[in-house]
């Protein structure tokens, strides 16, 4: 008999049983589902997160202070890291291949103007920091040179700052904003970025970090160091030379932990990949064992199904079927069975990626390797857990089926 | 007989035995006979006669365990599994009392079941599965389904899979059991009528007005051949 055939015959045989079927089925339907759900979101998530950081450019390295070994509170109120680092990285070696450096100080602040209240993050930059992060500005000018060298009070407002503090397309060069009740005039208002993770640029104001430290700070340490090298390339490089600069600058004895430690965007991209992927395999296996626990319903289901058909085994090898037609017949059909169930559960699960995306306005990615992977694991849950019934069913005797009430 | 002619069927010294458990039970006592092309032979008994057990071995459904079954001349004792379901798709055409058809399958895929697994192309199926259903008079209800057609229909859609291969034996095993009794009288009719056109027919029963029908009866007892006689019944004589 044709496989073709056996196929039609399969499909009649479960068409017959419509409800039995779509039971059956349904482990494999949420299964499949789930699977094709949360690798399509965990690659959603992960091109989100990943386009964010590239925006923000590969050829960043960002400098703390204390030893990420430590822990994330090694670095809290570390205060080992000073514009003299800023600059000498800058200045002192030409050939570190870097582009640009701005020192970060940064703290939350109370800020009034216009008889509006919010709280904002208050970053103290360099000049160079609209080019290191890519903000440009949509009224004035960032803060600039003369800004940082003359400890100038000025102020420039994050996309959402200025419309909450003084409304929507409101010209609010010159216009003063009291940050912890000392008065700072606003030069200009950044770009809208969108949000990031936990932060959101549109939240920030960008002050002069010498302003900040001075004025608002009394601090001579700064946050953190972000560096612009001249391109992708080279960032391993320069982030070694850099290291053993602030060592040298720092006195660190030979082998002993540094009090500062450096991150690139590269590093926070790998680490990212590395994290979301061990998150989607961690979760897709979970998944996967919904598949298994299907698998074994679907043998349960094709094993009652042999016995209720013994008789009509019976009846088909008095009519000439050799034992590889009936194995085949019932293979077939749980085959059948896993594959519509697995093209059940990758429409639901690509249905529900393309609304969950929607709402979380997350890129809609379903990729080719997953579909296939749905495909390819029903087909095997098929055979495997089929082949057993199937066996079965080939392996009666024709009298013994004839006879079996 | 002037020519020696090959019998379709020839039993030789056939014995069956089943073993449960330490316990042999002989089913089958060193029965022979032969049958030849147009006869129609019923086999009778009371149960436990063997005249099921008669019935799988010459249909092929069962080994028996000792002597020699020739079909056609040829010794299918010792075939193995598939070669004794070739045997039993091109040789054999079974029509049994009850669970004859397949549910939920239309009447005309039944009749092509067994040219399925002969791999006879799809087309030429359908011409000969029809052709043998005008043959019962059910061409019309082709495609309905086997559960929505009565018990007289399904025994003669049964009987027409049966000669849709073109068999040697048709082989009926008590094939009006289920059947009211004009209904089994207009069965039987058509087995004459099939006998008539030159089908070799054996017929299991343990209904005597059944086997009055065949023109010739071999009777069984606890396993050994009691009587193989030439009907002169009327009921054969007069149809």
């Amino acid at each position: 008999m044709q496989i073709g055939e056996l196929f039609i015959t399969a499909l009649g045989a479960l068409r017959s049983n419509i409800l039995r079927t779509l039971l059956t089925m349904l482990g494999i339907i949420i299964g499949i589902a789930a699977v094709i759900l949360i690798i399509s979101l965990g690659q959603g998530a992960t091109k989100a997160i990943t386009d964010q950081i590239s925006s923000f450019g590969t050829n960043l390295v960002i400098i703390f202070p204390g030893s990420l070994s430590q822990g994330p509170s090694g670095t809290a109120g570390v205060k080992t890291l000073t514009v003299a680092d800023a600059e000498a990285i800058l200045n002192t070696n030409p050939s570190l291949n870097i582009q640009s450096v701005s020192p970060v100080v940064t703290r939350s602040f109370q800020v009034v103007a216009n008889g509006q209240k919010v709280n904002s993050s208050i970053q103290g930059v360099a000049e160079s920091y609209a080019a290191i992060q890519t903000i440009s500005t949509t009224q004035g000018t960032f803060v600039t040179a003369d800004n940082v060298s003359g400890l100038s009070r000025v102020a420039v407002l994050g996309y959402q700052v200025a419309i909450d503090l003084f409304g929507e397309g409101s010209e609010v060069v010159g216009q003063i904003v009291k940050i912890d009740n000392r008065s700072f005039r606003v030069i200009g208002v950044a770009d809208q970025k969108g949000a990031s993770g936990f932060v959101n640029p549109d939240d920030y104001i960008y002050v002069p970090y010498t302003t900040a430290m001075k004025v608002l700070l009394g601090q001579d340490f700064v946050q953190t160091i972000l560096v612009e090298t001249k391109n992708t390339n080279i960032i391993d490089q320069t982030m070694e030379d850099i290291r053993s600069l602030l060592i040298t600058r720092h006195k660190i004895a030979d082998g002993a932990d540094p009090d500062f430690s450096l991150r690139s965007s590269k590093d926070a991209l790998s680490t990212l990949g590395t994290v979301t992927g061990l998150l989607t395999s961690l979760l897709a296996g979970i998944a996967a064992i919904s598949l298994v626990v299907g698998g074994i319903g679907i043998m349960n289901i094709m094993l009652v199904t042999v016995t209720e058909r013994t008789k009509e085994v019976g009846l088909l090898k008095a009519l000439g079927a050799k034992r590889r037609d009936i194995l085949l017949q019932f293979l077939i059909e749980s085959v059948v069975l896993t594959v519509s169930g697995g093209a059940i559960g990758i429409a639901i699960g690509v249905g529900a990626t393309y609304g969950i995306t929607k709402v979380a306005n997350i890129p809609f990615i379903v990729s080719p390797s997953s579909l296939a992977l749905a495909v390819g694991v029903s087909t095997i849950v098929g055979l495997i857990f089929g082949i057993y019934p199937a066996k079965k069913a080939a392996d009666l005797q024709p009298i013994d089926a004839l006879r079996y009430e | 007989m002037t020519t020696k002619q090959v019998p379709v069927i020839s039993f030789q010294n056939i014995s069956k035995d089943y073993i449960t458990g330490t316990q042999t039970y002989q089913a089958l006592k060193d029965i022979s006979f032969d049958i030849y092309k147009n006869e129609f032979v019923a086999i009778m008994g009371p149960s436990g006669s063997g005249k099921s057990t008669t019935m799988h071995i010459m249909g092929a459904l069962d080994n028996a365990t000792d002597g020699q079954y020739f079909l056609k001349g040829k010794d299918i004792t010792e075939y193995d599994e598939d070669a004794l379901a070739e045997i039993r798709n091109r040789e054999i055409g079974f029509i049994f009392q009850s669970f004859n058809l397949l549910p939920r399958t239309s009447v005309l895929k039944n009749v092509e079941r067994p040219m399925m697994y002969a791999d006879i192309p799809p087309d030429q199926r359908k011409d000969k599965a029809l052709r043998s259903l005008k043959l019962v008079g059910l061409e019309e209800k082709a495609e309905n389904l086997s559960n929505h057609i009565s018990g007289g229909q399904i025994q003669r859609v049964a009987i027409a899979r049966a000669l849709v291969m073109n068999p040697s034996i048709i082989l009926a095993d008590e094939p009006t059991g289920n059947l009211d009794s004009k209904t089994a009288h207009t069965i039987m009719d058509f087995f004459q009528e099939l006998n008539r056109q030159g089908n070799t027919i054996v017929l299991i029963t343990h209904e005597d007005d059944i086997a009055a029908y065949a023109k010739r009866v071999i009777r069984l007892h606890d396993g050994t051949i009691k009587s193989d006689t030439i009907n002169s019944d009327k009921t054969h004589a007069n149809r």
